[in-house]
């Protein structure tokens, strides 16, 4: 089931309209619904999650029923069905980065964020979630950082501290 | 050698120096760029293959070469490009698999942030083989920076007049495309993966149709990983029977390792088929041995979907002869005793690492990554987590061994598609060389909560062994 969050309706800007006419013309005649992965990217790059009325916008853009949006933006982990932090942080936990402490890095970010997985901070600025592996075994831990997917590796308790004194700083 | 487990019993008789076909230029400052890609002779396989070969000579010469796809089925790549339909005045398609998420494996994404242009001259090379004048490249959407080397990559080779409209003056026409995915391990099976780029859920399809006949857009279409791609470069520039003398037996040319896990040097390393098991792990030029001076104790040799074995078992057959890195020899001894290439996923535990904990880990994997489809592997992988989260958290009992046991027996062959085996393997392996230790985690609740079960005799040199009898 699509819960969907109490919200403000999102309206997609023309020079996102201008990205999506872009990526629907990769396709051939007819089959403008493949573009329908790539245009959710586009649209959590720009609000940082995937808003209800931004997949309306979207199934209205490609032609289709709102279902065929849900169905999809429901099924695939990437997108967010909510907000999250301005940085929401990925960490892998599958095998291969247990193996070499990804265990550790989970833990020492619910202590350092004061947050629970999932959730976000008071300031807004994180939020973070264990994901399945990344495909960077050999350079485990590793986290990855939305909406650029901005990748960092060989993680140790301190790298991290220092990352998110960089990102506080950034803001 | 540096640390290796017992007696140094190798043959080097059998160690052939490696040849470097996709990774040899990796150092070379610059090389992800046209430029430099062309002045290390990038290219040439398009050159070659539009202005002197065939669409049915190039597919013959990837015959030749005997390579089997990268990707982790090991099925022979010019089989599965002549199994294409060609029905007239219908559109074919290439897909390339770049979905990488098995878990171990990184090697796409190593040749993707490095050498873009290897499988873009890859697809070029299979794209006019096939007779496909639209491609796609499937990328896993977490790899974002690898997704905008590529469109830039792909830039690069259009602004040159290797893509886009009569390539070369050839009259060949190709565009290449990047298509995101959006998180998903099951894109990664083909089917699923074309489900995906028509912008629907991941679910298998049912086979037959196979996507020779009925893919894309129910269209004919061929999908390849990206390493079978690439490797289709040097068989063109070369010639398949040069490639097929690199290698051993049925296992042609050269493979990409990703060793993961406690190794001294991790990475993704190229290697010729054939490489001893032993020699992959502790030589220097190779993962040089275990991390931090311990001992193996378990390999997961193909990616995690492959059965783990115990260290004795990876490095040797059960007859004591030394096991080889290639399709058969890991595969040696069936499941019984033996494993499988898979993707080349090559995940090394020391001493200190538990099993039970590490399966489960993978049991929670597939749950999460199982698409729903079909009630063994929705219900099953689901119900393996569970017990597996009970037994490693010191709540299991006896019964719950041959529960697993059951689950996964009922699991395996019994979904659409390999999701289910995938999930059911790791669980049927890890009972049947560790068994002791999930019922260590039964008989001592409190002591395996706070230590490891350790190495037992799990590296003990086979042919001391007590032998165990497959059920």
């Amino acid at each position: 089931m699509l819960k969907v969050e109490e919200q403000t309706p999102v309206q997609l800007s023309s020079e996102l309209l201008a990205k999506f006419d872009e990526v629907k013309s990769r396709y051939p005649e007819g089959k403008q619904k493949s573009a329908l992965l790539p245009l959710l990217h586009l649209v959590q790059a720009e609000f940082l999650w995937v808003p209800t009325s931004a997949m309306d916008q979207v199934a209205a853009y490609l032609n289709i029923q709102p279902i065929e949006v849900y169905e999809v933006a429901t099924f695939y982990t990437m997108y967010f069905l909510k907000p999250q932090g301005k940085y929401a942080l990925e960490v892998c936990r599958t095998g291969p980065c247990c193996l070499v402490g990804a265990e550790k890095i989970l833990d020492h970010l619910e202590a350092k964020l004061g947050v629970k997985e999932g959730e976000v901070t008071a300031d807004g600025l994180f939020s973070f979630r264990g994901v399945e592996c990344l495909a960077a075994c050999g350079f485990g831990p590793v986290l990855q950082i939305s909406p650029e997917y901005t990748f960092y590796e060989n993680l140790t308790t301190e790298s991290v501290d220092k990352l998110i004194e960089d990102l506080k700083n950034k803001s | 050698m540096t640390q290796g487990y017992g007696p140094q019993t190798t043959d080097y008789r059998l160690i052939k120096m490696s040849r470097k076909l996709l990774l040899e230029h990796i150092n070379v400052p610059g090389i992800n760029t046209l430029e430099v890609y062309r002045q290390k002779g990038g290219y040439r396989a398009v050159e070659k293959a539009l202005k002197t070969l065939t669409p049915e000579e190039i597919v013959e010469e990837v015959k030749k070469s005997g390579l089997r796809g990268r990707g982790g089925a090991g099925f022979p790549t010019g089989m599965k490009w002549s199994f294409l339909a060609k029905p007239e005045g219908v559109a074919r398609y290439l897909v390339c698999n770049a979905d990488e998420s098995e878990p171990g494996t990184f090697k796409d994404r190593y040749l993707m942030t490095h050498i873009p242009h290897a499988l873009i001259e890859g697809m070029i090379v299979a794209s006019f083989a096939l007779g496909a004048k639209v491609s796609y490249i499937y990328v896993r959407g977490e790899m974002m920076p690898q997704i905008r080397i590529l469109e830039k990559a792909i830039a690069e080779a259009k602004a040159a007049g290797w893509l886009g409209k009569n390539i070369l003056g050839t009259g060949y026409d190709l565009e290449l495309y990047v298509q995101p995915g959006g998180g998903a391990y099951i894109c990664g099976e083909e089917t699923a993966l074309l489900e995906s780029l028509e912008g629907k859920r991941g679910n298998p399809r049912i086979k037959p149709p196979f996507p020779a006949i009925a893919g894309l857009y129910g269209c004919p279409t061929v999908v390849n990983n990206v390493e079978s791609i690439a490797a289709v470069v040097p068989i063109i520039n070369d010639g398949g029977d040069e490639y097929a003398k690199i290698g051993i037996g049925r296992s042609t040319g050269t493979k990409l390792i990703s060793a993961s896990g406690n190794l001294v040097k991790p990475g993704v390393y190229e290697i010729e088929l054939g490489l001893p098991v032993e020699e992959f792990i502790y030589s220097d030029e190779y993962c040089g041995g275990i991390a931090n001076g311990k001992r193996l104790k378990a390999t997961v040799a193909g990616g995690s979907s492959v059965p783990v074995l115990p260290a004795n078992l990876t490095l040797k057959y059960a007859n004591g002869e030394p096991r080889l890195m290639s399709y058969e020899s890991l595969s040696e001894g069936g499941f019984a005793t033996g494993t499988m290439m898979g993707s080349g996923g090559f995940i090394a535990f020391d001493e200190d690492q538990c099993i039970v904990r590490n399966t489960w880990n993978f049991s929670r994997f597939y749950h999460h990554e199982s698409c729903g489809q079909c009630s063994p592997c929705r219900e099953g992988t689901g119900w393996m987590e569970k017990v597996l989260h009970k037994i490693e958290h010191g709540h299991g009992t006896m019964s719950d061994v041959d529960l697993l046991w059951d689950i996964q027996r009922k699991i395996e062959g019994n979904t659409i598609c390999p999701l289910g085996d995938a999930a059911a393997w790791p669980v049927a392996s890890a009972i049947r060389h560790f068994r002791d230790e999930f019922e260590w985690h039964i008989k001592e609740p409190v002591k395996s909560q706070s230590q490891n079960y350790g190495i037992a005799n799990y590296a003990v040199p086979i042919e001391k062994a007590p032998v165990t009898e497959e059920k």
